[in-house]
């Protein structure tokens, strides 16, 4: 049996936040327990059965009187828990600049990471501190759930959609990295390490890393191995909306509705392009769904936005990312339909 | 209706009308058919804590040395359904609440008294079915059904399970019913609606949480047989579906469902307290107000279990503002049982001390709620051990102390034995520092960040595990000790008469046990907490000593 | 106070036992419409997500049979409750013919949609490896028109159940209808199922139509 914890590292921002609101919180409940707990005992042992304590009824004013005062005072502290943690907390601040983005994809069982420039892991991922983090989120299977208990964070990793984590490593050192989403047979052995270093430590982490192709390069092979070329390149003969520039622009379907070309929107365009078919053109793209697997669409995805001058690890500024916070309703995939 | 000649022998009692097998398997008679659930609830209570005393003891070391991985899902599944389903939420209302409603509103039997028989059959049915599958087959979804992995992934008999626990619904629905319609329609003369027993209010709060939000669960769980059995794309993201609108349809059954878990108990608790107490319960129309405020906000504060689920932002401040609102009249009530002691003659009977127990387990629960309700710290804290202490704090410290205390209270009038009063006492406090020494280190190491669900785990955890594992041994003697001397009591215990308490609800003036038709002559109507002046029942202290 | 043959305990007054019937049906109806109302949920939110791939997808269902069967389900619906009025006017054997009628009438609705049913899947109409449309809206407008009218089938036939044992109980006994709430209670269900269908013959084969 090793040694027993009583004290949670805060590593991120974010934690120090929420054991604020935590302890507060805390704070407020044990007053209240106490008072009760306080309350039961003498009463327990004043008007126990034989005391001579006072007994009469008490008059009906004052009973009102106490009923409204409790029911307002509760209300009151209710609404004051809420105002103070959840109203400054959900609506968080902006992105922050220059953002590291990492892909990260979840499958039974593992966590698989990619960095901006092809640096990959499993069940692990190195992070420099005090460096804003932007984890862009999807899994291949089931339901996961991203837990990191020392930055306070978590959160579900859907299949077919992307989720956004955003967050700044404050300490250096090991964390647990859990499932927190029950996920089948092994959930309980779908963990890792989380390796916050020094921002130097970590660039000669990446160097050491056997680079694998970046997600742009990766993205522009699949475009060849798809033949995506072949309708969409600009030379193609075929009548097919063409893709340079595409990204982040406002794009007009077919059925009238106006939506902005972002991940989603790419994300399902190609899996279901026949949902949203641009105006003006045929809906004669095929399905990928089933072809392009989650890490191939984020590999397009990356390439593409390569074609429209934007890095992948620039990070976005037309889609907020809430600070711990679940992505916001753009992201989710069937949106495209509209 | 009543024969007017003198009765040449006593009328026989509800448990003398009749004595084939068959006579209890095709009763009407809504007391033999609240026995019959009490047998059928306590099997399944039985088989779920089986399941889990093998999880607590496999979580005794990190590593998973007793069972294997899928043994521990398929275990830890087994006890989520069967305590939710099959114990928690028909407990109080198909024992006490099939048994005392028609007895404390002046009644004979409930208004459908051949559906409420029906509702014992499909429960059973359903329950069985389900068990028998979980048990030959295996599920290891875990009690919530989260698609996708119940639909595509799990290999379980999840089609077969799903079918059985929907069965059972429909039993919670038509028990909802029938109480509606017997409190409506069968309230003796001058019954009023503010006279009825707080029992009763609760009974019918929870009723109207059954009749609404039952159906939700049956078609969601309908449309998971479809997605596994016909492979439609319903929940199935890879096909466009939205496994997210399954956990909406899902809560919005689930977390009302808590409430037709604890409303009972707060029925129950009401009447121990105002009758151990000697007082009459303080703030009876907040009382009211406050169960009724419960059932409805209920409905509306599902979307607090889907905080990290990538549901949006804005949904989020709305669900977290309705739960803290739901936490106030459950907090009215919490400060009116507290002041219904103010200036009573209490009596520290073992019903008083679960319902003390069921108080403050109910406030540690409550206010751990707050914590839950509160955004950022709820992403921290769901899906890990916080949550599971939380609900449990909930769901079988409060209603499970509150199922016992009810059981003791009403003991005396169910079978005409008083139970034997100081191993009750001992019973109820054991069951009390067990429960706590079991669920108390859950929160804390659910801070620390230690996932629910989990077979292996970081060895750092392990001394928590250890206790509470050493507790959940303490709960399981606790609860094991009752069964032993109430059944001792049916043989030899003292004959209760009447009203070994004194207390003041119609059923008290029932005989003990009461006949078949529940009323020898008809009951005199009156506040049912006129405990003042405040004598003491004398009798029931004597067998302590 | 008279005995009457259709009392049942625990109730000692056939007017209290009728209303009390009536409010368990009335209950029972509101369980059975948020039933449905998680199906209605679902379509809705999908609906919502792809309208295009929804219209598109309605308008393959046969609305020819979907009218015939509003039509037959409507004239039930206007049967039973002509039975219900005879039965009170003391016209016992007219009312017995009119419940009659409905039953029919039900058992012709379920033979109707057996046919569509059996040129939905000629035309691969099921959600699978063979379905006929392509894209992720249809097979998901497709799910939910099996499972809306399947659920709706399996009420009509519960109701036909019903009927059919009313139908028998009153055979030798017509006053059986006015008495004790069973033809009320029964009317009631049926008037529900009717109503789910109302709604769920715009749902499923009026959008999409509704553009020329």
């Amino acid at each position: 049996m090793t040694g027993m914890r009583l004290s949670l590292p805060e590593a991120s921002g974010n934690a120090r936040l929420v054991d604020t609101a935590f302890f507060t919180v805390f704070g407020i409940a044990a007053v209240i327990f106490v008072a009760l707990f306080i309350l039961l005992v003498v009463f327990s042992i004043r008007y126990r059965r034989g005391t001579r304590a006072r007994r009469g009824p008490l008059p009906s004013l004052l009973r009102r009187e106490i009923e409204i005062g409790w029911t307002t005072a509760t209300t009151f502290v209710a609404i004051f828990i809420f105002w103070w943690f959840v109203g400054g907390f959900t609506l968080p601040p902006r992105a922050a600049p220059n953002q590291l983005e990492i892909h990260v994809v979840a499958k039974q069982w593992m966590w698989k990471a990619e960095h901006p420039d092809g640096a990959r892991e499993i069940d692990a991922l190195h992070l420099p501190v005090n460096t804003p983090i932007r984890l862009v989120m999807t899994s291949e299977d089931v339901i996961h759930s991203f837990f990191v208990p020392a930055f306070r964070l978590k959160q579900d990793v859907l299949p077919a959609r992307s989720e956004v984590l955003a967050f700044t490593p404050t300490r250096i050192g090991d964390f647990h990295l859990f499932c927190a989403e029950f996920c089948g047979t092994q959930h309980s052995r779908m963990t890792g390490d989380i390796v916050v270093m020094t921002q130097p430590d970590y660039a000669g982490w990446v160097r050491r890393q056997p680079h694998g192709d970046n997600l742009v390069r990766q993205g522009e092979a699949l475009f060849a191995k798809f033949g995506c070329g072949a309708c969409h390149a600009p030379e193609s003969q075929v009548h097919a909306p063409k893709l340079a520039g595409l990204y982040g622009t406002r794009v007009t379907l077919a059925d009238g509705r106006r939506l902005t070309a972002d991940d989603a929107y790419l994300r399902n365009a190609i899996l279901h392009p026949r949902d949203g078919t641009v105006a003006g053109y045929a809906p004669i793209m095929p399905d990928y769904a089933g072809v392009a697997g989650p890490a191939d669409i984020d590999a397009l995805i990356a390439y593409l936005k390569s074609q429209s001058g934007l890095k992948s690890q620039s990070g976005l500024k037309s889609q907020s990312s809430p600070k711990s916070q679940s992505s916001p309703k753009s992201q989710s995939s069937p949106q495209a339909d509209r | 209706m009543t024969d007017a000649a003198l009765p040449a022998r006593p009328v026989p009692d509800y448990l003398h009308h009749g004595h084939t097998i068959w006579s209890w398997l095709s009763t009407t008679d809504h007391k033999r058919i609240g026995i019959l659930f009490a047998v059928s609830i306590t099997l399944f209570f039985t088989i779920g804590a089986v399941a889990i005393a093998v999880v607590r003891l496999e979580l005794l070391t990190p590593a998973g040395d007793l069972v294997s991985d899928d043994t521990y899902n398929k275990l830890f599944t087994l006890h989520g359904i069967v305590m939710v389903w099959f114990f928690l939420v028909p407990s109080i209302p198909v024992t006490f609440g099939n048994f005392l409603l028609p007895l404390m509103i002046g009644a004979k039997d409930l208004a459908f008294p051949r559906i409420n028989l029906l509702s014992w059959y499909l429960y059973l049915g359903g329950a069985a079915f389900t068990v028998a599958t979980i048990i030959a087959g295996g599920v290891d979804t875990g009690w919530t059904f989260y698609t996708p992995y119940s639909t595509m992934f799990s290999n379980g008999a999840v089609l077969t399970a799903v079918a059985g626990v929907i069965v059972v619904g429909f039993s919670s629905v038509m028990t909802g019913v029938n109480f509606i319609a017997t409190t409506h329609m069968l309230r003796a003369p001058g019954m009023t609606w503010f006279r009825l027993p707080l029992f009763v209010w609760a009974m019918y709060a929870t009723s109207l949480v059954m009749v609404l939000a039952t159906p939700v669960l049956a078609m969601t769980l309908l449309l998971i047989m479809a997605e596994r059995w016909f492979e439609l794309p319903i929940f199935d993201p890879s096909r466009g579906g939205d496994p997210l609108l399954f956990q909406h349809l899902f809560w919005f059954y689930s977390h009302p469902a808590v409430y037709i878990m604890v409303l009972p108990a707060m029925g129950v608790a009401s009447e121990i307290i105002a009758c151990f107490a000697r007082r009459r319960l303080f703030g009876y129309a907040f009382m009211v107000y406050a169960l009724i405020g419960i059932a409805v906000i209920g409905f509306f504060v599902w979307g607090h279990h889907m905080f990290v689920s990538g549901q949006s932002p804005y949904a989020n401040v709305v669900f977290s503002f309705l739960s803290f609102m739901v936490a106030v009249p459950s907090a009215i009530k919490v400060f009116n049982w507290t002041a219904t002691l103010y200036r009573g003659s209490i009596v520290f009977t073992a019903p008083m001390l679960y319902a003390f127990s069921f108080l403050g387990l109910f406030t540690i629960g409550g206010l751990t709620g707050l914590f839950l309700a509160t955004v950022p710290i709820d992403i921290h804290v769901t899906d890990t051990y916080f949550v599971v202490a939380h609900f449990h704090y909930i769901m079988v410290g409060a209603s499970v102390s509150a199922f016992f205390g009810g059981l003791h209270f009403w003991w005396p009038k169910i079978t005409g034995r008083l139970y034997p009063e100081l191993w009750a006492r001992f019973a109820a406090v054991l069951m009390f520092f067990g429960f706590n020494l079991t669920f108390f280190p859950q929160f804390v190491m659910g801070y620390l960040g230690m996932p629910r669900r989990y077979h292996v785990y970081p060895p750092e955890f392990q001394v928590y595990h250890v206790l509470s594992t050493g507790g959940a041994a303490l709960l399981g003697g606790a609860y094991l000790m009752p069964l032993a001397y109430l059944v001792w009591s049916l043989f030899y215990g003292r004959r209760a008469g009447a009203n070994p308490w004194e207390a003041q609800g119609l059923e008290w003036q029932a005989p003990s046990p009461p006949p078949h038709d529940n009323f020898l002559t008809p009951p005199r109507v009156g506040d049912p907490y006129d405990y003042h002046p405040p004598e003491g029942p004398a009798a029931l202290m004597d067998d302590a000593a | 106070m008279t005995a009457s043959p259709f009392l049942r305990p625990p109730w000692d007054n056939l007017n209290r036992q009728h209303q009390a019937v009536s409010l368990g049906m009335w209950i029972f109806l509101v369980s059975e419409i948020l039933l449905f109302a998680g199906l209605f949920a679902g379509y809705g939110v999908y609906r919502h997500l792809y309208p295009a791939s929804f219209a598109k997808a309605s308008a393959q269902t046969d609305i020819v049979f979907g009218t015939v069967n509003t039509a037959i389900l409507m004239t039930s619906s206007l049967s039973i409750a002509l039975a219900g009025g005879l039965a009170r006017a003391r016209l016992p054997r007219l009312a017995w013919y009119c419940l009659l009628a409905t039953l029919v009438l039900g058992a012709a609705f379920l033979v109707v949609k057996g046919f569509e049913y059996r040129e939905d899947i000629d035309k691969h109409l099921f959600p699978g490896p063979q379905f006929a449309l392509g894209g992720t809206g249809p097979a998901l407008f497709f799910s939910f028109y099996w499972i809306m009218t399947g659920v709706h089938a399996a009420h009509v036939s519960g109701g036909l159940a019903a009927i059919a044992r009313l139908l028998i109980a009153s055979r030798n006994e017509p006053a059986w209808l006015s008495g004790g709430g069973s033809e009320e209670a029964t009317a009631l269900y049926w008037h529900l199922v009717d109503v789910i269908w109302i709604v769920l013959y715009p749902l499923l084969y009026l959008n999409g139509r509704t553009h020329g």
